[in-house]
């Protein structure tokens, strides 16, 4: 997918002005995030099994060569292929060159980020093949030509009425006005798809590595679907999904789901291990794990980003956002938006190119509190600002206007002791005098203008409170 | 607290925003912190914790700020600090600006056990839940509806989220109306305010509604910053509820007597 990172504050000022995105975003602090608060609290020990997942990640990550050949051996043994992609277009290219082989003319896809990175549904267009997305959501999304708002909700941006017009449009139907009839709409289209599809691709929420074993969750079993009806299965998902053992996956769907939809299972969750053996009743022929690297090496190589690879990509910290709130996931420009997209877009596309998406936080903390995997997200943020800033990791990204730099050295300079704070000070009193009344700043110059025109400001303190205080 | 235990020495650390902008919130926390008996000093030479830079990635800026703070607070039994924020800078940020720097991270450790953000001072260092005893008597009818705006660095970088509600209900003739959404972020954030007024704008109008929603006629919050936020918004559209501080909600509650030896001038 063609990255637009650049143009987060123009994404961002045009949400702000779209009342119906701005109506579709009030649902999401009542909806997933309190059904999340409120999932964890019903779950003894929280806390626990939060640490204990952390814990498994950090492991994880630390020896990630190790699980990663393990994962290797366990697929192959189960009679199924890895595929190490070291980008996004090796990884298209094999599932290219894998579908041609078999002459596939239909995939049905399962919900997958990593394959919205590679912008994998046009290029199979383009090779001929027809890709169906099976996810409710995703299935919206890929007729009105969008890409995901929200990492776990797809189509959250769209109300009943846009998806009954988009249905109008696109496929002829009725105007409906339940969400059950659209849903039954889609469950009728998708059907015949299911049956006449020759691959399914599918994303995998974890990959085990004792055992081989690809788990996916979802709440429409269209996942179970995807990877049992076609002859060929290829699940697609980043290197970062390993973990250990069985047990592991235990402790780690208990916090995706109740995180992401704060339900305490979801209506499904599939695991696959290698193609159909020779008693199985169903599943695919044949089976391939395609492993995506895309730019996360250089978030494990980084100790200071490693932690952003624990993501387990449920989406809370979007919704615990009151950013993400308010400009919704488009803004962002590429896949991953919200707090943990603001630090792996730029670091998978580029970090001066996504340089204003570290700064569109205010630090509240939010996304923090709410990960299940205890992720400092703020604490990243403002390490990339210093990078942009001033830092030494990546130099070819510094990106820090000139006027800022100054700006800063200006202001330490003010505060660098009590005399210069006094003459600084002294100084901007005299500065303010045309623009305070009472106390107060109704109107600043540009660029503060854009402040003042929804808050006042206020005026420096005649005597500030060191002179209020006998030595 | 008894009469008969040694007071207790602190160190303020008012934050330039009180010094410069709102040195009344610094008067009314001096007030309430002497008539809990606490001495208190204040070091001439303080100027700003250095979060503008840190925040905007300039790290050598404030990195200078901080070493300032961590040498005039070095001796410092404990240090008071009227904002969660600038708190949260000390005791949190500190350690991991100086986390490859021995020295004034030992400096920056040692500080942070004993700094403190104004409400978890009294609450937690002096034990004081409870300020019925110092406010005089309230007649029913004078009862005022005050709202709560929770600081996000309060909440969840210090972790604090009962002491101030605690102090705030145990005053007379005030009544504490939760807003909806009381955690949630103003919008200021600093550097960010600045680089995305509108979307911060539209997080600010969000509070602004919930706050007029409880019919309060105060939102009270522990730090300055969030203040300046809100009470601007509140102030641009034309709205009489005050925002004000909780050092002066309770000074307030206990008259704004000034004990005889107080320091200030
Ligand atoms: S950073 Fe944490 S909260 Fe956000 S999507 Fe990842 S795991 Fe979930």
């Amino acid at each position: 997918m063609q990255p637009r990172i650049k143009q987060f504050p123009q994404l961002a000022a045009a949400a702000l002005k779209d009342e119906q995105i701005q109506n579709n975003l009030l649902g999401l602090y009542n909806g997933f995030h309190q059904a999340r608060i409120a999932a964890s609290e019903a779950t003894p020990n929280w806390d626990e099994l939060s640490d204990r997942g952390r814990a498994i990640k950090a492991h994880t990550i630390d020896n990630l060569d190790y699980y990663l050949e393990m994962v290797e051996r366990t697929v192959t043994a189960a009679g199924g292929k890895v595929f190490f992609a070291k980008d996004s277009d090796e990884a298209t290219q094999y599932v290219i060159e894998v579908a041609k082989a078999r002459g596939v003319k239909l995939a049905i896809k399962g919900k997958s980020m990593v394959s919205e990175e590679m912008g994998l549904n046009h290029r199979l267009e383009e090779a001929g093949i027809e890709p169906v997305e099976t996810d409710l959501g995703e299935y919206i999304i890929q007729l009105a030509d969008e890409t995901p708002f929200h990492i776990i909700a797809p189509a959250i941006h769209k109300s009943k009425e846009q998806v009954s017009d988009l249905f109008q449009e696109k496929l002829g139907t009725p105007p409906m006005t339940e969400i059950s009839d659209l849903a039954a709409e889609a469950r009728r289209q998708l059907r015949k798809k299911f049956i006449e599809a020759d691959m399914g691709i599918t994303g995998a929420n974890f990959v085990v590595a004792e055992t081989g074993t690809v788990a996916l969750v979802t709440n429409e079993g269209n996942g179970r679907m995807s990877t049992s009806m076609p002859k060929l299965h290829i699940a697609i998902t980043g290197m970062e999904k390993v973990l250990p053992s069985i047990e592991d996956l235990g402790i780690m769907l208990r916090l995706l789901i109740r995180s992401a939809t704060g339900q305490r299972i979801s209506s499904y969750v599939t695991t696959v291990t290698g193609p159909r053996k020779s008693d199985d009743e169903d599943g695919p022929e044949e089976f391939h794990l395609v492993l995506v690297d895309n730019g996360r090496s250089k978030l494990l190589a980084d100790p200071a980003l490693r932690e952003s690879l624990y993501c387990i990509r449920c989406g809370a910290c979007l919704n615990a956002c009151p950013v993400y709130r308010k400009v919704g996931g488009h803004a962002y420009g590429w896949v991953y938006p919200g707090p943990i997209g603001a630090i792996v877009s730029p670091m998978l596309t580029g970090l001066s190119d996504g340089k204003d998406l570290p700064y569109a936080s205010s630090l509240c903390g939010a996304c923090k509190e709410a990960c299940p995997v205890k992720i400092n997200i703020p604490r990243m943020l403002l390490y990339m600002r210093h990078q942009l800033a001033e830092g030494d990791n990546y130099p070819e990204h510094k990106t820090a206007p000139l006027g800022e730099a100054i700006t800063f050295k200006l202001w330490r300079l003010s505060l660098s002791n009590s005399l210069s704070l006094k003459i600084f000070s002294g100084l901007a009193r005299l500065l303010q005098k045309p623009f305070a009344k009472d106390g107060r700043i109704n109107k600043l110059p540009p660029p503060l203008s854009a402040w003042t025109n929804l808050r006042t400001f206020p005026a420096l303190a005649s005597r500030p409170f060191r002179k209020r205080w006998k030595s | 607290m008894t009469q008969s235990k040694p007071p207790v020495q602190a160190s303020l650390f008012v934050t330039c925003i009180i010094d410069q902008f709102y040195p009344d919130v610094g008067e009314s926390m001096v007030r309430v912190l002497e008539r809990l008996g606490v001495k208190l000093d204040f070091p001439q030479a303080q100027t700003c914790c250095g979060q503008p830079a840190y925040n905007a990635g300039f790290w050598s800026d404030a990195k200078p700020l901080a070493r300032r703070v961590l040498d005039q607070f070095q001796h410092s039994e404990y240090v008071v600090v009227p904002s969660g924020s600038c708190a949260s800078m000390i005791r949190v940020f500190y350690p991991e600006l100086f986390h490859e720097e021995p020295e004034s991270l030992q400096k920056a450790t040692s500080l942070a056990k004993r700094t403190f953000e104004l409400s978890e001072f009294i609450v937690d260092v002096l034990g004081v839940t409870d300020l019925r005893h110092l406010s005089g008597d309230v007649a029913a009818s004078e009862s005022k509806k005050i709202t709560y705006h929770e600081a996000c660095h309060l909440r969840r970088e210090l972790g604090a989220t009962t002491q101030s509600r605690a102090l705030i209900r145990s005053l007379p003739g005030i009544e504490l109306v939760e807003m909806d959404q009381a955690e949630v972020c103003c919008g200021f954030g600093g550097t960010f305010s600045v680089k995305y007024p509108d979307i911060s704008g539209a997080m600010l109008q969000d509070k602004l509604d919930r706050i007029k929603a409880t019919g309060a006629s105060s939102v009270v919050a522990c730090d300055c910053s969030c203040l300046m936020q809100i009470g601007g918004g509140l102030e641009k559209g034309g709205s009489n509820v005050r925002s004000v501080h909780l050092a002066e909600l309770l000074d307030d509650a206990i008259g704004k007597t000034v004990r005889p030896d107080s320091r200030l001038g």
